[in-house]
């Protein structure tokens, strides 16, 4: 077991033959995941990376019975390809792009919520199953199949996450980055209920940051919901308010989103957190008492 | 992406919301003469800054006379305004905003922001206009009356007479609140705004709804597709490094430290900082050199961080997911040798061929200090500013 993908999930790739498409989807065959085919519109027929280009998704759906889709097209364009994989039945679809406009993926979210689909990202690095499935573009070797599910904001963040798992012999169940935007497709309570749920995840890391108020809801769903071990930590405890930190939502703005009010919350709700990034692993090994 | 209020006050007149009628001018001259093409005896004068908190410090003025006008122009223009949204050498005014006077009744507050939490577009309305609202949901919550957008049908009718009714307007306030409500939900929405703000919004002695102020910010992802937006960028309002950072699509934020850091990914970069703090420095900066960061990226993001003169060491820390650290590691000898780097520079790699790039920067003769690892990077930095603050 895992959470939204394994080794069976069959991938298709929106914006395949675009460089970013190309690049990340030759990786990810590599790993060994099921990329089953590619979409870009009007090279329907042809072949990539040795496997089939179609027009459409629902194309590529019929054809390879496919059931997650990864999305590397510019900002731009991702609400009409976003729009089409939720129309085409796909059920996870995991969006890379980053800079897509906030009123796009409002509307995007509020169709998602009526769809029964789940959506992860964008302006993520998307989702691993160690040894199994890998959509998107983290580096596939720092990982180690495991029991630690991983969710997080940031990129480079949850790979300093995973290496503290990895190094200490831990493992990931599954890593999931929900991503550095305002409006995300999946929030920290969505994934850490499928980690709650999931037999072979024992412990969860969360890797939050300021802006919004994301934490605290998770803060409140996991006293009420999760009963595994949680390591938290929160970046920019000295990040100054008003300013937009990198991520379109990483913003304290009316004084609100504070790392320590995040802390804070946390803390309320029973989760071990760590001021150090560095201190993950030791803190994993401390609430869990694993070697 | 910030506008000005004349800016804003443009695009509310072009949506056929009420505003006064005002001329943007750069000149003392150019002031006088939009008074008097504006007619009248009575005006208000105000500097374009990007920032609140404008009338406390000066900024906004009533005057009575043309000689009022020229002189509130004179003392302005080419100076900065300090207000308390500001730092302490505040904005710089480069333009005067001349406005005809309003008699005022009474002041409400209307504003809309995409909100978080509902993941909606929510209008938020008050009776308590005029002061900042933030103290006002902080002090009385229940002053704030809501409308929530949907995001399938749009903003309706009803939803601004509801507003209205409870502000306690009456009689053809009701029907001008609900234009104006349904006016800047359209332009909400057309232009990609991200907040959108009348305080105050007044009621006239002729008992007329009138938009006094307008503040508008435009969502920086979506400015490809307003580019008449993106034109009215005033990089002026911005701190200089900043401006430079994006120009090369870096993101940075300047800070008060002595600990210059160049971090890949916008997570890791606040990390790293957090850091940075937590063993006893202080970071001079944000940066987040990106995924793909290249050598000229390098090159560009050290002289920025060594355009503040409080550095007095660098810190690099990567953790090379797709970026190569060999790659990272050229570029960093590249910036050295071409920028001429004069502090010590701790490096800390990890990751895709971060032994290579270790080894790269060994071998470069180079005095660059290599951390073994995050923490130890984070704390020979330390020791190499100077020590704890």
């Amino acid at each position: 077991m895992s959470i939204l993908v394994n080794k069976d999930t069959k991938v298709i790739c929106q914006g395949f033959t675009g460089s970013q498409g190309t690049l990340h989807s030759e990786q990810s065959l590599a790993y060994g995941t099921q990329l089953v085919g590619g979409v870009t519109p009007g090279k329907g027929g042809s072949e990539h990376l040795g496997l089939p280009v179609f027009n459409t998704v629902a194309d590529a759906v019929a054809a390879t019975g496919a059931t997650a889709s990864v999305i590397y097209v510019p900002a731009g364009f991702c609400k009409d390809s976003i729009l089409e994989a939720l129309n085409a039945g796909i059920e996870l679809i995991v969006c890379i792009s980053e800079g897509i406009p906030t009123l796009d993926m409002l509307s995007v979210k509020a169709r998602l919520d009526v769809s029964g689909a789940r959506m992860v990202g964008p302006n993520c690095p998307g989702v691993i199953t160690p040894g199994a499935c890998k959509i998107g573009i983290m580096p596939g070797d720092i990982h180690l199949p495991g029991k630690v599910g991983i969710v997080s904001r940031s990129g480079t963040l949850t790979y300093e996450a995973v290496k503290q798992t990895t190094d200490r012999g831990f493992g990931q169940s599954s890593c999931v980055g929900i991503g550095g935007d305002p409006i995300p497709g999946s929030h920290f309570i969505d994934i850490l209920g499928l980690f709650q749920e999931d037999p072979e995840t024992e412990a969860i890391v969360m890797v939050g940051e300021i802006g919004g108020t994301a934490e605290e809801e998770a803060a409140a769903f996991i006293k009420a919901n999760v009963t595994k071990p949680v390591v938290a930590y929160i970046a920019g405890v000295t990040a100054p308010p008003g300013k937009r930190m990198g991520h379109a939502g990483a913003i304290i703005a009316g004084g609100k989103g504070t790392a320590d009010e995040k802390f804070a919350a946390l803390e309320d709700a029973g989760v071990r957190t760590v001021r150090s990034l560095a201190e993950i692993g030791d803190a994993l090994a401390d609430i869990t008492g694993w070697d | 992406m910030n506008l000005h209020e004349y800016q804003a006050k443009g695009l509310f007149a072009e949506y056929g919301l009420p505003v006064s009628q005002g001329y943007a001018v750069d000149t003392a001259d150019e002031a006088v003469a939009a008074a008097e093409k504006i007619g009248g005896d009575r005006w208000v004068v105000k500097v374009q800054v990007h920032a609140g908190g404008r009338g406390k410090a000066g900024g906004v003025k009533l005057v009575d006379s043309l000689d009022e006008v020229r002189a509130f122009a004179e003392t302005w223009v080419g100076k900065n305004l300090v207000t308390f949204q500001t730092d302490e050498n505040g904005q710089p005014v480069s333009k005067i905003y001349v406005e005809s006077c309003t008699d005022i009744d009474r002041e409400l507050y209307l504003g809309a922001v995409v909100d978080r939490g509902s993941r909606r577009v929510v209008f938020m309305a008050s009776t308590e206009g005029g002061v900042e609202i933030e103290k006002v949901a902080e002090e009385t919550p229940d002053k704030i009356l809501r409308a929530v957008i949907d995001p399938f049908v749009g903003a309706q009718p009803y939803q601004g007479r509801d507003l209205a009714f409870r502000l306690g307007l009456s009689g053809p306030q009701i029907r001008q609140f609900a234009d104006l409500f349904m006016g800047l939900s359209k332009l909400f929405h057309e232009l990609d705004c991200s907040l959108l703000e009348v305080n105050p919004l007044v009621i006239t002695d002729a008992g007329n709804i009138h938009c006094l102020d307008a503040k508008v910010n435009i969502d920086s992802n979506a400015l490809y597709r307003q580019p008449r937006l993106a034109e009215m960028n005033d990089p002026s309002q911005e701190d200089e490094r900043e401006a430079q950072a994006a120009e090369f699509s870096l993101n940075y934020v300047a800070l008060d430290g002595s600990i210059g850091c160049m971090v890949n990914g916008a997570g890791l970069a606040m990390g790293t900082m957090d850091l940075v703090k937590l063993h006893g420095g202080n970071p001079a900066n944000f940066l987040d050199v990106g995924g793909g960061a290249t050598k000229e990226a390098v090159a560009e993001a050290f002289k920025i961080i060594l355009s503040d003169e409080a550095v007095k060491a660098v810190l690099i820390n990567i953790f090379g997911g797709i970026v190569s650290c060999a790659i990272i590691a050229e570029g960093i000898i590249g910036a050295v040798e071409e920028v001429g780097v004069e502090v010590p520079v701790v490096v800390r790699f990890e990751g895709n061929s971060s032994a290579q790039g270790r080894a790269t920067l060994a071998e470069s003769g180079l005095n660059i200090i290599p951390g073994e690892s995050l923490v130890d990077a984070v704390e020979k930095a330390v020791a190499a500013a100077g020590g704890q603050a």
